[in-house]
């Protein structure tokens, strides 16, 4: 592990949506700020920097965290996973495919740390029940939509999953 | 938002006083600070800025920044502009400010009394505004009615608190004086105009443009504007464009609330439940500033302190107090959850006191559906509606009749469920005119006339048939571009994906006017009637022109699938590409009236929105809206917890231009009257500090507190706007509070219902007021938990304000 002196800058590599990615950080750096304004990647957003919103939230080595709340330093090396990297650059996943159609997204700031949070979670639990599913939206804030058409895109591509798995 | 490589960018130190004065502030070690380009403080903005003007006659010092004192906790005391945000931020520990404690008033009671500490010493009083209004004659009303029937109840602060905070980049043009700003204001853009003023130069030299997305506003991104004053200062002092972002405990500390108010409300009512008169008295807490456009909450629903209701005798006395808390700023719903509060609630209590079934009372005073346009006491001209055909349906379909049914089987097992009812009449478009009711008579004439409300739009066709479209109303995620593209598509023969919107507003060249924005619900029922007339008039030159070149009549043509075709003779077809490229590359061959180009701008006004008359009747919308909720809930006897069965809410909205639109506006009011009724709890310790300055404080609903919810539709067209169309953006925010108020009164039998009616309350109505935990558990005398609590915050405050501390 190299040690890291705080005010200085330092270097991060990290693998963002496939293809590496490097910037300077400082060993204080926010990995949401490293994200946005160092990588320029800006469809992750921030909406608390206290890690109760989950706007900020990327995956990191497969699992979804809250970028306000790591350290760029930290993510050194890792597989950083963004919104940006969710589909192919002009299509859509399978759930914003169904966000699309539930008109599950207003203003659509909250929207992309929902849709990291639910394509890790869908991924590792396909036979995802509403309630569990509500469980996993319910740790994003989010003020325009109510939540119902979020909850009703989550619990359509469950249902989709589940039926392509059941298919021989 | 992409800016100039050389930008600085800003953070500010905030007021950890509630009420100071400012002995001095050191801003040397922050200067030596790495990356510190400059630091703005009170005696420079003194210096370079003018004060904001205030709504009501009072001498209310507001700067954009303290000067010379602090009245409520996160007020910016000073701004350091730096090479980056974590530099800047790291700078502000280095600020040295010396504060002079003085007393503090919070409670809107007590800031009132004659003898309460001043936060305006200039005031005299922190009453600033104290007006009383009476229609027809409330007094004989209710001398000779048989019941009398009162309550008091209060409306909390409430934030709206969108994902996404204020943005401003400002940069000053040396050369002509003149300031650049791309900010995500909300509007209204009459408040605009003060900005200039307090910067000290003409209007047409401070350009704002917004941007092409927006975060989320609901009211809160108006009050962006004394930032938009900072920031451009500190422009004008590095000589650098200056960005500064919000963060959340900035704007959960001082973006500013909806008010909070304490309304004494009175019916003189009839045996059978018919209300002859009514008594509001207002008592309206604004915070430490009354910012424009304060005081709206207290006079945006005037024409309707009525609702629903033909009442005609009313007495109003509206008051309003400061304390030393955030100035007060737009929330959805703007003054709506106040009125119907206190009204629905009163309406509930006079059933029980007169042992009515509240549906009972509710329909013996609504409005006749063979009356509109409907002439309130109070002024507003209510445009259209049937109330009772709308309860029939949802009773009907809402299935009414099974909850009560589910109220008698939990009644019967001891369990405690209500029921409860709420309607509202949802105002849409604000009257230009509707704050100078406010000021006395004399007053109104002194200021000149004050009304309408202007909608823009602009629909072009380039010279190829494309068409472009622009609006005035700044959307932050309504979905406005969707509708514009809709609206236009249809009268042009076009599909919605042939149009391309545009809703960024540049205020130095697109067509705009002071009631421009994403506010008072205005879009359906202002900006997109304006687009309607702007695509109609392009529309009828581009049949003129294809008339004369196909040699038919243009009443005989019709616009289908991009093409312009006759009626009557199917040969005598032309694209509607080649007719616009007629408009543009052939000027020379055109009729005669027919002016060139085509780019039609139009700027609707209503003619029903007329300003206040000399007995202080005011049309305070142009649409009225009607929507009638009903709940049922259950309370866990011992945790007091409110579950709410289900929430049947029917909104007719006039004609709905986009049915998924209306309906995700609606589930998004829904959602956030949720929160305002059962969670969120915007407070203050004893000592003036704000206890919620994060999110695990300031308790907002997750997909986990949503209720099961069914949405109902009637659609009653206004006869007053072209399309029919009413607004629909805030109705829930003003019915649901006093629907869940209700049913929770219904469940436990009780008069009052405080908000937001969270377990705690409920628990100590059920089961008395909380024990004081043994003594082996506290660590200091007395009132100890508060006091541990509100300690704990102001350590969580001051880390917070400096929250990138050096790791």
């Amino acid at each position: 592990m190299p040690i890291l002196k705080a005010g200085e800058r330092h270097t991060v590599t990290l693998t963002l949506n496939g293809r590496p990615a490097t910037g300077y950080a400082e060993s204080r750096t926010l990995l949401s700020d490293f994200i946005r304004h160092e990588l320029g990647a800006t469809g992750t957003h921030v909406g608390c920097e206290h890690g109760v919103c989950g706007a900020c939230t990327v995956r990191v080595d497969g699992k979804a965290v809250r970028s306000c709340l790591t350290l760029a330093v930290q993510a050194a090396g890792c597989q950083v996973e963004t919104v940006e990297g969710l589909a192919p650059r002009g299509t859509l996943s399978i759930l914003q495919e169904a966000f699309k159609r539930h008109h599950a997204v207003q203003c659509g700031y909250c929207t992309p740390g929902i849709l990291m949070s639910l394509t890790h979670y869908l991924e590792t639990n396909p036979e995802a029940t509403e309630m569990q599913l509500r469980e996993v939206i319910g740790g994003h804030l989010c003020r325009c939509t109510g939540y119902t058409q979020i909850v009703a895109a989550a619990v359509d591509v469950a249902t989709r999953l589940r039926e392509a798995a059941r298919k021989p | 938002m992409p800016v100039r490589g050389d930008t600085l960018y800003a953070a500010i130190l905030r007021s950890p006083h509630p009420h100071a004065e400012i002995l001095s502030i050191d801003a040397s070690k922050a200067l030596a600070r790495p990356g510190v380009a400059a630091v703005l403080t009170g005696p420079e903005v003194k210096a370079m800025t003018e004060p904001f003007i205030v709504g009501v006659k009072a001498p209310i010092d507001d700067w954009a920044l303290a000067v010379d004192r602090v009245r409520y906790v996160g007020e910016p005391v000073a701004v350091i502009v730096a090479g980056d945000r974590y530099q800047a931020e790291d700078a502000l520990d280095a600020i040295e400010v010396e504060y002079r404690p003085l007393p503090i008033e919070l409670d809107p009671r007590t800031a009132a009394r004659p003898d309460a500490t001043l936060l305006h010493p200039a005031c005299k009083s922190n009453i600033v505004h104290d007006r009383t209004f009476r229609y027809g004659d409330p007094e004989s009303a209710f001398a000779n009615a048989p019941h009398r029937i009162k309550l008091e109840v209060e409306y909390p602060r409430v934030l709206c608190a969108p994902m996404e905070g204020y943005i401003v980049v400002a940069d000053h043009n040396a050369a002509e004086d003149s300031f650049d700003v791309i900010a995500n204001f909300q509007g209204p853009f009459s408040v605009l105009t003060v900005v200039p003023r307090a910067l000290r130069v003409a209007g047409n030299k401070f350009r704002l443009r917004t941007p092409p997305n927006s975060g989320g506003s609901f009211g809160s991104k108006l009050a962006i504007f004394p930032y938009m004053v900072l920031i451009c200062i500190a422009a004008k002092k590095t000589g650098r464009p200056v960005k500064w972002v919000e963060d959340r405990l900035e704007h959960l500390a001082a973006s500013g609330s909806g008010p909070h108010r304490i309304t004494n409300i009175e019916a003189a009512v009839a045996k059978d439940g018919e209300i002859l008169a009514l008594n509001c008295d207002h008592l309206e807490e604004y915070g430490a500033l009354l910012r424009a456009p304060m005081p709206g909450p207290l006079y945006r629903m005037h024409g309707v302190t009525t609702g629903t209701y033909g009442i005609r005798h009313l007495a109003i006395r509206n008051r309003i107090v400061l304390t030393n808390k955030a100035p007060v700023s737009l929330v959805r719903g703007f003054g709506g959850p106040q009125i119907y509060f206190a009204l629905e609630r009163l309406v509930q209590r006079i059933a029980v006191e007169l042992k009515l079934e509240p549906l009972a009372v509710m329909r013996r005073n609504l409005i006749p559906a063979n009356a509109f346009p409907y002439r309130t006491a109070a002024g507003a001209l209510l445009d259209s509606g049937d109330f009772q055909n709308a309860i029939a349906t949802a009773i009907d379909e809402g299935g009414l009749g099974e909850l009560q049914h589910r109220r008698e089987e939990a009644r019967k097992a001891g369990r405690l469920y209500g029921i409860g009812f709420a309607c509202a009449s949802e105002p849409g478009v604000s009257n230009m005119g509707y704050l100078s009711t406010l000021l006395p008579l004399e007053a109104r004439r002194k200021a000149g006339p004050k009304d309408g409300a202007i909608g823009t739009a602009t629909v072009a066709v380039d010279g190829n048939g494309q068409v472009t479209v622009a609006s005035d109303s700044t959307p932050q995620g309504q979905g406005h571009r969707t509708v514009l593209a809709q609206i236009v598509a249809d009268e042009l023969g076009l599909t919605p994906n042939d149009i391309a919107v545009n809703v960024e507003l540049d205020t130095s060249k697109d067509a705009w006017s002071i009631a421009a924005g994403n506010y008072a619900s205005r879009f359906a029922a202002s900006t997109a009637n304006a687009a309607y007339l702007a695509a109609g008039r392009i529309r009828k030159k581009l049949a003129a022109i294809a008339a004369l070149s196909l040699g038919v009549s243009s009443e005989s043509l019709t616009f289908k699938g991009g093409k312009i075709c006759s009626l009557t003779d199917p040969t005598k077809t032309l694209p509607l590409y080649r007719v616009a490229g007629m408009a543009h590359w052939s000027p020379g061959s055109l009729p005669d009236d027919i002016t060139p180009g085509l780019r039609e701008t139009v700027q609707w006004n209503p003619r029903e929105l007329t300003p206040p008359t000399e007995n202080d009747e005011i049309n305070t919308s142009l649409t009225y809206g009607f929507i009638f909720d009903f709940c049922g809930v259950e309370i866990d006897r011992i945790t007091g917890e409110v579950r709410i069965d289900k929430y049947v809410t029917m909104h007719d909205g006039g004609r709905l231009l986009n049915p998924a639109l209306v309906e995700s506006q609606v589930h998004g009011a829904l959602g956030q009257a949720f929160g305002a009724t059962l969670y969120e709890n915007f407070a203050y310790g004893a000592d003036g500090n704000l206890l919620t300055s994060t999110f695990a404080d300031y308790l907002l609903p997750t997909a986990m507190e949503i209720p099961p919810t069914q949405l109902l539709y009637q659609e009653t067209p206004s006869p007053f706007t072209p399309l029919g169309t009413k607004g629909v953006g805030e109705g829930n925010s003003m019915t649901t509070p006093a629907c869940i108020g209700n049913a929770v009164a219904d469940a436990l039998g009780i008069r009052d219902v405080p908000l937001p009616i969270t377990p705690v309350r409920i628990a100590a109505l059920l089961h008395g007021e909380e024990l004081p935990p043994p003594a082996k558990f506290t660590s200091a005398p007395s009132s100890t938990t508060a006091a541990t609590v509100e300690r704990r915050h102001d350590s969580l405050m001051q880390r917070l304000f400096s929250k990138r501390e050096q790791l």
